[in-house]
């Protein structure tokens, strides 16, 4: 069983800094983490190659920092991590990211099961797992809150859209992205990082690919156009209601209606 | 002694309610249970008299005053999380909330210090001094206590392994004496030979001698990083005896907790919340405080081969808030866990010195079986505070709990007097621990706690038959 992972880096805080001209975020010299739901998409990975066997492949697109990163992945126990860094990637938006990495997927061979996290903190999208699958012509479930049974050929899955429980069953190959509360994400190891402090991390650049259709790449290949990034505005202000309970609660319905948040 | 105290009567009730607005005052049949106990019921509910909630120092010194003239018990109170049955009104009376006096004064970054009431929450404190990009460091895991609770009883919690307690930050308090009188123990200085230091007698003194109206605390340049390891072991002596080792290297780590596996397994199934590792029989968890990336790069590395080289499995990093709140938040559920799991809890608190620790845990499993009473030991390893948890299970009928966790209580007691330890680490006497404290620490010294509350509270009146008892009480008669 082969299984590739994508994760992503993201900034460590939420006071992030953010390019005036692309409209991206400012990610280098940033103190960066691993996304926190790609972590538990490396869990669930974890525990199916405990399972039924096999590899575990972490794949990122990113800058030559993300290298921090991919160690941790080591660190919690992933047999390979390979990092796609080019100039060219750089400013790519939801459709040439998901493009990137499946030819990133397609050059180390394909894989049975790609499991992405539900979405990143920074970007907030969670449409990179479903577009990957859809590159690529294999069936995905997105949201996946629980894997029910896994064998050589299949996974099984339960997915909550909050309306209704669906419970599917895929052949492999196929693409899970997965909530956050699956699993507890392991912790990065001492013992693993002494294990893997000089193992190989490969890097995939532009050259390597064999779709070198630059319209398809980074900020060219990026139809979202981003007006406008900043930070929202946070206040403390209170506002105290007075009057009976149902006095309150009209006001409090008022003060909502007004502000458009029902 | 003047007793027995003033029973409250409609005079009393229509002076006070002349004073004091309704919505600050409640009588005796509209007061709530919730004020009967702190969190530990097991150490005593007392339904208090009269509720009445202060909203400065003046008003304190006015119930005082009446207090003191009439003879009417007192008790101060904050949030009420105590665990030693100490906010509580033991001879009825009056409970007087500080909850309302909770200013938080700006930082004062010329002396490095906050003044705040007594009602103010740690947890507001705390996020005060981060906001100001400094650091108050006391933190005994209960972070909605008030800060005058945390200061009356000298509050620990882990920091203390690097920190210290409570009592190090604290510069000068304000406060009213059970006559009424408002006066200022210490003031904004570092330090201070004049004469007898009462505040450092004030700090831990658990309401009986005065009634704080208002604390300066001391604060420190905040750490810029806090990791942590999580270390399992396959058995609990080598994960106990690395303590010390860890204890030698070249930095102070901020905490050093303990934690048996079968405390997962409890937090886990009533709790649902799960540990991020699950092979060992018993845990390490070291938080350390560093001041750059590669500075606690170091320190974790340095940590994680020492508990490697006393026997640990293996050594976890927590090196975000995820990864960190994901370990924490199973170690603060740990109580909440023990009270879903069993019946009734007892708590032994002693604090032994920290080379003794392995010791301690060895000797109290073994008392524990000796008296048929489920014992986990858990918490602030690095600083010699191990709680020993006494848990009730179904087939103890009320008499074989009682006594056996009485027994089993003096042993362990007397275990942590054998090594060199103390009765109560950080939770404090209050009620509950009041029955052993004499035994403990002899009769010579028992006068003196006796002479110190006297020389405050000559007639008794502030949170009496808590701490201490005064031998001229009769105990039995009040009841």
């Amino acid at each position: 069983m082969k299984i590739i992972v994508c994760i992503k880096q993201v900034p460590a805080t939420m006071k992030v800094e953010v390019d005036a001209e692309s409209g991206t975020l400012k990610r280098i010299g940033q103190n960066a983490k691993t996304n926190p739901y790609d972590l538990y998409a490396i869990e669930a990975a974890l525990r199916i190659r405990e399972q039924v066997g096999g590899s575990v492949t972490a794949l990122t697109m990113g800058p030559q920092q993300t290298e921090e990163m991919m160690r941790d992945a080591y660190m919690m126990g992933v047999d390979e991590a390979v990092v796609m860094s080019d100039p060219k990637f750089a400013g790519s938006d939801v459709l040439a990211t998901s493009f990137t990495l499946f030819q990133g997927i397609r050059l180390l061979g394909g894989a049975d099961l790609i499991i992405c996290g539900k979405q990143t903190t920074d970007g907030d999208t969670a449409q990179i797992g479903p577009a990957i699958a859809e590159h690529m012509g294999i069936p995905h479930v997105a949201w996946v809150s629980n894997i029910e049974r896994v064998t050589t050929d299949l996974i099984s899955v339960i997915q909550k859209t909050g309306s209704f429980i669906q419970e599917s069953e895929m052949k492999f190959p196929c693409l899970i992205t997965v909530d956050k509360d699956i699993f507890v994400p392991r912790l990065p190891s001492y013992r693993l990082g002494l294990a893997t402090a000089n193992k190989n991390i490969r890097f995939i650049s532009f050259k390597d690919l064999s779709d070198k259709n630059m319209t398809r790449y980074g900020l060219i290949g990026s139809p979202t156009k981003v007006e406008k990034m900043f930070q929202p505005e946070s206040s403390d202000g209170q506002e105290y209601i007075n009057g009976t309970s149902i006095e309150k609660a009209d006001s409090i319905f008022e003060l909502l209606k007004n502000q458009k948040i029902i | 002694m003047p007793y027995p105290y003033h029973q409250i009567n409609d005079d009393d009730i229509t002076y006070f309610e002349a004073l004091f607005p309704s919505n600050r005052i409640t009588r005796k049949e509209s007061i709530k249970k919730e004020y009967f106990h702190d969190e530990m019921p097991e150490y005593g509910i007392f339904p208090p008299d009269l509720y009445i909630e202060a909203i400065n120092k003046e008003e304190v010194s006015t119930v005082m005053r009446y207090a003191y003239q009439n003879n009417i018990p007192v008790t101060a109170r904050g949030a009420g999380t105590g665990l030693a049955g100490g906010a509580t009104c033991k001879y009825g009376g009056i409970l007087l909330s500080l909850m309302k006096m909770n200013k938080i004064s700006q930082i004062d970054y010329e002396n490095l210090t906050i003044t705040v009431e007594p009602g103010a929450l740690l947890t507001e404190v705390a996020e005060v001094a981060q906001a100001g990009g400094l650091f108050y460091p006391p933190d005994p895991g209960e972070r909605t206590a008030s800060i005058g609770g945390t200061v009356i009883t000298n509050a620990g919690g882990m920091r203390a392994v690097k920190y210290g307690v409570t009592r190090d930050y604290v510069r000068a308090i304000e406060a009213v004496l059970p006559d009424g009188e408002i006066v200022n123990f210490s003031s904004n200085v570092v330090k201070n030979t004049t004469g007898y230091d009462i505040k450092d007698i004030i700090i831990g003194s658990e309401g009986t001698l005065c009634i704080l109206t208002e604390v300066t605390l001391r604060l420190i340049p905040a750490p810029k990083y806090t990791w942590s390891i999580i270390v399992p072991y396959d058995e609990i002596n080598a994960c106990i005896e690395t303590v010390p080792k860890l204890l030698q290297m070249s930095f102070i780590p901020t905490a050093i907790e303990f934690l048996e596996a079968e405390l997962l397994d409890i937090v886990e199934k009533h709790l649902n919340k799960s540990f991020p590792d699950r092979n060992g029989k018993a845990y390490l968890i070291v938080m350390i405080d560093g001041s750059s990336r590669k500075e606690i790069e170091q320190m974790i590395n340095e940590a994680s081969a020492i508990c490697i080289e006393s026997g640990a499995k293996d050594a976890l990093i927590c090196n975000t808030d995820e990864r960190s709140t994901s370990v924490w938040s199973v170690r603060a559920a740990v109580l909440e866990g023990m009270k879903a799991d069993s019946v009734a809890q007892e708590e032994c608190d002693v604090v032994v010195p920290r080379a003794r620790i392995a010791d301690y845990v060895k000797m109290a499993k073994i008392i524990g079986k000796k008296y048929g009473i489920r014992i986990i030991t858990v918490g602030h390893a690095g600083d010699g505070n191990i709680h020993t948890e006494l848990l009730r299970d179904e087939q103890l009928s009320d008499e074989q709990w009682l006594s056996n966790t009485t027994a089993c209580l003096k042993e362990l007691y007397a275990l942590s007097k054998e090594l060199g330890g103390q009765l109560s680490g950080e939770h404090g006497i209050g009620n509950g621990r009041l029955e052993f404290l004499e035994d403990f620490i002899g009769k010579r010294m028992y006068r003196l706690f006796q002479s110190i509350k006297l020389a405050f509270d000559d007639k008794n009146i502030l949170n009496p038959g808590k701490l201490v008892v005064l031998e001229k009480i009769d105990l039995e008669g009040i009841k």
